[in-house]
């Protein structure tokens, strides 16, 4: 996978995750060519695009498009399923995710992504192994200690 | 100012990030939302400066929000370094986020976390390693990758499969930001096959494909391990179902997708491993659930399998039918990778595909552009000469109801099919006739050049065509191409027209002052593009040899036009005239019935071989024009020139009537045909080949075209291609559009781009070529002076 963009029915960008290095003045000329081109496909229409050199796989959950971008090799009917598995951690982890727990818990809404995905491919298969990662992490955060082995210091 | 308000000042509270996503989202115009922004910036860049080190992970996730948004936030990359190096697990969680959103391999400031994400590697902390890991995977650069391979090493020995499972997937990235990592990574895959842990053989799945695509020797190493892998994937199928990893009843479909990915690629042109998966893929093809997405994505990686390495024939007929099945599913994604995938195989598995054909051309009827672009392009793929009759009437159907995006391609893949399956050649004028009213604004410039000659040849069908074309223009002049070859057919035949009877046709009778008034109108036409005004002024001249009255009309619309402001017509016009006045005896011999011409073999698609070792290429029989040529200037001239997109020789040229006539009138005989002039190669570089081929038509003796023609013998297409050209200043010099911008891998349908050449003095001709493409996903330009240009091309 390329990249990832999740935005709101209004074209608001709402996560971006890029596996490939560009500019911010690319990302952004990107960004905004394809949100408008995937906000002009009807309803009805399939899930699929080509645009550039790329093949785009996109699927709305309410107020809020996934967007992926992945390569001519990649199967895009796989693509679909990891759309919607990432949609189904969301909603696990935040309890019937909607769009405002992605725009208030944004930070969240990576850690779970970077669990999920890594360097634009699958990492981890098991819902239960990816939930339980970013369980552990919050605690961990959640610690008012240091976590470093060694004397602590301050930054 | 009392001593409370400095106080308040001084302890500005700090916003929660919270409380700012509110404030912004309550702003009611972008002008509010950027005074929001810009105040909370310039507190968040105080705070950065001289604020409490434990805020500022609070500081910057604010920071990131506001980045997300659109505004700038570079001022916090070295935030993202300090976080990074703190050691609390918060800060660091927040820095590498930023590193990962601010950070990227352009600014040098990304270098200097490749310390922090060493030692957080080598802590021992898995989270932290998780996120180091994480980081590295998504912006690091080249340069960090070969500082850290030897940490990321190590982690794939590490006991816990969290942080295996990232470390192997970091290793992908690794190879692919710097090749030569291979050889650290390549050992390691053989153990890491054998875990249990779905993650880990998911990314070491992965790590094995990205070695075997780059590296041959990589890809016969990996060859053994095929055995493993049909086991692996086999035990998933039959007794691998945990409820933890499956999809609607699918064993962990990731995991299959990627096994079966990579046993393509090792399977592709090798008979023995081809052997080893065979049984393997018809289990999972036949076993797999087909009700959901994910049994679907699961089958459609298999059949892709299936169909690219050696398999039974049984087993590649199964696969074809998988897709003829998924034609039909009501799921439109299915049926779009359907259309998709037998695109692919129609040249190789043509048999197989042409089973569906039914079903295929049911799919133009979708309403989805996307699928009945596919439709349209495996129906013109599919059409045979048994089936053609049929076939051509649903694709007519479909091009007087298509979307007008599609009309283009629709029109041309009529007429080239026609032209390669046409059973007689009433059927195939009748084709072309059809398309030339339905569709005539989007067909290529050729299609007038190719329905001449074609009527041209077919003798017995003379009567039969002037009248058609008659009746059509008389209903519709502002069909250009129609009209063109209308008026050029009632030139040449106007005596057939009158004569009467054709047994195919209705009788009709016309009278000669009707066709004259026609042709007059089609001239005085305010939608006529000047080429068809040449057409027409024309075919009025031939018939004042054809037509039995007197020719006062002619004669005084000819003389009307000497003073045209369209030079060429003028031209003409005023050639005519002197041909009506001083060449008034050898006027019937010169507009006598042209002969016949022999037709240059560029117009036949050459059928290709399906190359199965090199990249998949989408081909289709009828190659799709890149731009709809519609309405273009047909300058007469242009029937000189080659058909875009086919010649690799120098064609015979179909002389225009005009052109004939200018010639004769020059010279009392006829000259032999001038020598051709030898090509030229000019360029090659990485596989990609530029050919460049010279006519100097003897009727215009400072004119040269000079075809350019590009070619791809690379595992790889090369897109984005433009030519421009440049000559000295004495020169005039006239690109026309290419016949496309990408070069296809393996030898595919070359690009072609004529470029014209006006040389009145006879200058030694000097030219230069710019280049620019992508290939190998590098950007290339080339600019160089073409040395060796034969004389011939200007003296």
């Amino acid at each position: 996978m390329q990249f990832m963009l999740l935005f709101s029915r209004q074209g608001k960008l709402r996560l971006q995750k890029w596996y490939v290095p560009l500019s911010d003045k690319e990302k952004k000329k990107i960004t905004r060519e394809l949100v408008q081109t995937v906000l002009a496909r009807k309803p009805k229409m399939c899930s699929f695009l080509e645009w550039r050199d790329l093949k785009i796989v996109y699927k709305r959950y309410a107020s809020l498009y996934f967007c992926c971008a992945i390569e001519d090799q990649d199967n895009e009917l796989i693509t679909l399923e990891i759309i919607h598995r990432y949609v189904e951690l969301l909603d696990k982890y935040f309890g019937s995710v909607c769009e405002l727990d992605i725009i208030f818990n944004f930070e969240k809404a990576y850690f779970i992504l970077d669990e999920f995905l890594l360097g634009g491919e699958v990492q981890e298969t098991s819902k239960k192994n990816v939930l339980k990662a970013i369980e552990q992490a919050d605690l961990l955060q959640e610690k008012t200690d240091y976590v470093s082995q060694q004397e602590f210091h301050w930054v | 100012m009392r001593s409370g308000d400095v106080l308040a000042r001084m302890v500005v509270p700090s916003l929660k990030l919270q409380d700012l996503i509110e404030e912004i989202r309550g702003a009611k115009t972008q002008a509010q939302e950027r005074e929001v922004i810009q105040k909370e910036c310039a507190q968040i860049r105080a705070s950065f400066r001289d604020g409490d080190p434990l805020q500022r992970h609070r500081q910057l996730a604010k920071l990131l929000y506001v980045h997300m948004l659109g505004y700038p936030a570079h001022f916090g990359q070295m935030e993202c370094l300090k976080l990074i190096a703190s050691p609390r697990f918060t800060d660091k969680r927040v820095g590498y986020l930023g590193a990962m959103l601010l950070l990227d391999e352009r600014h040098d400031a990304h270098l200097l976390i490749t310390n922090s994400i060493k030692n957080d590697l080598s802590q021992g902390i898995q989270p932290v390693q998780g996120l180091a890991l994480c980081t590295l995977s998504t912006m690091g650069s080249a340069e960090m990758c070969r500082d850290l391979a030897t940490e990321v090493e190590k982690l794939l020995l590490q006991p816990s499969p969290y942080v295996r499972k990232k470390a192997v997937l970091t290793a992908v990235h690794m190879i692919r930001k710097d090749p030569e990592l291979s050889s650290v990574f390549l050992p390691p895959c053989a153990k890491l096959l054998h875990e249990r842990h779905h993650g880990i053989l998911l990314g070491t799945t992965t790590l094995i494909t990205e070695l075997c695509e780059r590296n041959p020797a990589a890809l016969r190493h990996f060859r053994k391990v095929v055995p493993q892998l049909v086991q692996i994937l086999r035990t998933l199928v039959t007794t691998g179902y945990s409820t933890e990893h499956s999809i609607c009843g699918v064993s962990d479909p990731f995991l299959q997708v990627q096994i079966l990915r990579l046993l393509r690629i090792l399977g592709r042109n090798h008979e023995e491993s081809s052997e080893a998966m065979n049984d393997l893929l018809a289990q999972v093809a036949t076993n797999t659930d087909t009700s959901r997405n994910a049994g679907n994505a699961v089958l459609l990686e298999t059949v892709l399998t299936i169909m690219d390495i050696h398999s039974a024939a049984g087993l590649r007929v199964l696969a074809v039918n998988i897709l003829g099945r998924f034609l039909l599913n009501n799921d439109k994604n299915i049926r779009y990778v359907a259309l998709t995938s037998l695109l692919r195989l129609v040249q190789s598995d043509h048999n197989a595909v042409q089973r569906h054909r039914s079903t295929v051309v049911e799919c133009l009827q979708e309403t989805d552009a996307s699928l009945s672009r596919r439709a349209l392009e495996l129906s013109l793929a599919l059409v045979n000469s048994s089936n053609v009759r049929a076939m051509m009437q649903e694709l007519q159907a479909f091009l007087e109801s298509c979307p007008p995006d599609l009309r283009a391609d629709c029109a041309s893949g009529i007429l080239l099919a026609a032209e390669r399956f046409a059973p007689s050649k009433r059927w195939h004028i009748d084709t072309i006739l059809h398309v030339l009213t339905t569709a005539g604004t989007h067909v290529r410039d050729d299609a007038v050049a190719n329905l001449t000659q074609l009527i041209g040849e077919a003798q017995e069908l003379h009567a039969y065509s002037v009248r058609r074309l008659y009746s059509a223009l008389a209903e519709d002049i502002s069909q250009q191409p129609l009209a063109q070859v209308a008026a050029w057919c009632i030139g040449e035949y106007g005596d057939l027209l009158l004569e009467g009877n054709c047994e195919e046709i209705e009788p009709f009778r016309v009278e000669e002052e009707e066709v004259l008034a026609l042709l007059e109108k089609l001239l005085q036409s305010h939608l006529s593009l000047p080429a068809t005004r040449g057409y027409a002024i024309t075919a009025l001249m031939k018939l004042s040899t054809r037509l039995r009255g007197d020719n006062n009309r002619i004669r005084q619309v000819v003389s009307i036009y000497g003073s045209c402001v369209d030079i060429e017509l003028q031209q003409r016009a005023v050639e005519y005239n002197v041909l009506f006045q001083k060449y008034d005896h050898m006027r019937a011999a010169i507009l006598e019935k042209m002969p016949l011409v022999d037709r240059s073999d560029s117009q036949v698609v050459e059928e290709r071989k399906e190359n199965k070792a090199g990249a998949q290429l989408l081909e289709a029989a009828a190659p799709v024009p890149t731009e709809p040529q519609a309405a273009k200037l047909l300058d007469l001239l242009d029937l000189l020139d080659d058909t875009p997109g086919h010649a690799q020789h120098l064609p015979p040229l179909a002389p225009s009537p005009g052109e004939a006539l200018v010639h004769l009138l020059d010279l009392p005989c006829v000259p032999p045909p001038p020598a051709p002039i030898p090509s030229l190669r000019v360029f090659e570089r990485d596989g990609v080949q530029l050919d460049l081929s010279f006519v100097r038509p003897l009727e215009t003796p400072g004119l040269l075209l000079v075809t350019a023609t590009t070619t791809n013998s690379s595992k790889e297409d090369a897109t984005h291609f433009i030519c421009q050209a440049a000559v000295p200043k004495s020169f005039q010099m006239q690109l026309q559009a290419p016949s496309g911008d990408t070069i296809p891998a393996q030898g595919g349908l070359p690009v072609t781009q004529l470029f014209r050449i006006l040389n009145p003095n006879k200058a030694t001709l000097r030219l230069k070529l710019r280049l620019t493409y992508n290939h190998f996903g590098q950007p290339v330009q080339e600019i160089f002076e073409v040395d060796n240009l034969p004389v011939e091309t200007w003296q």
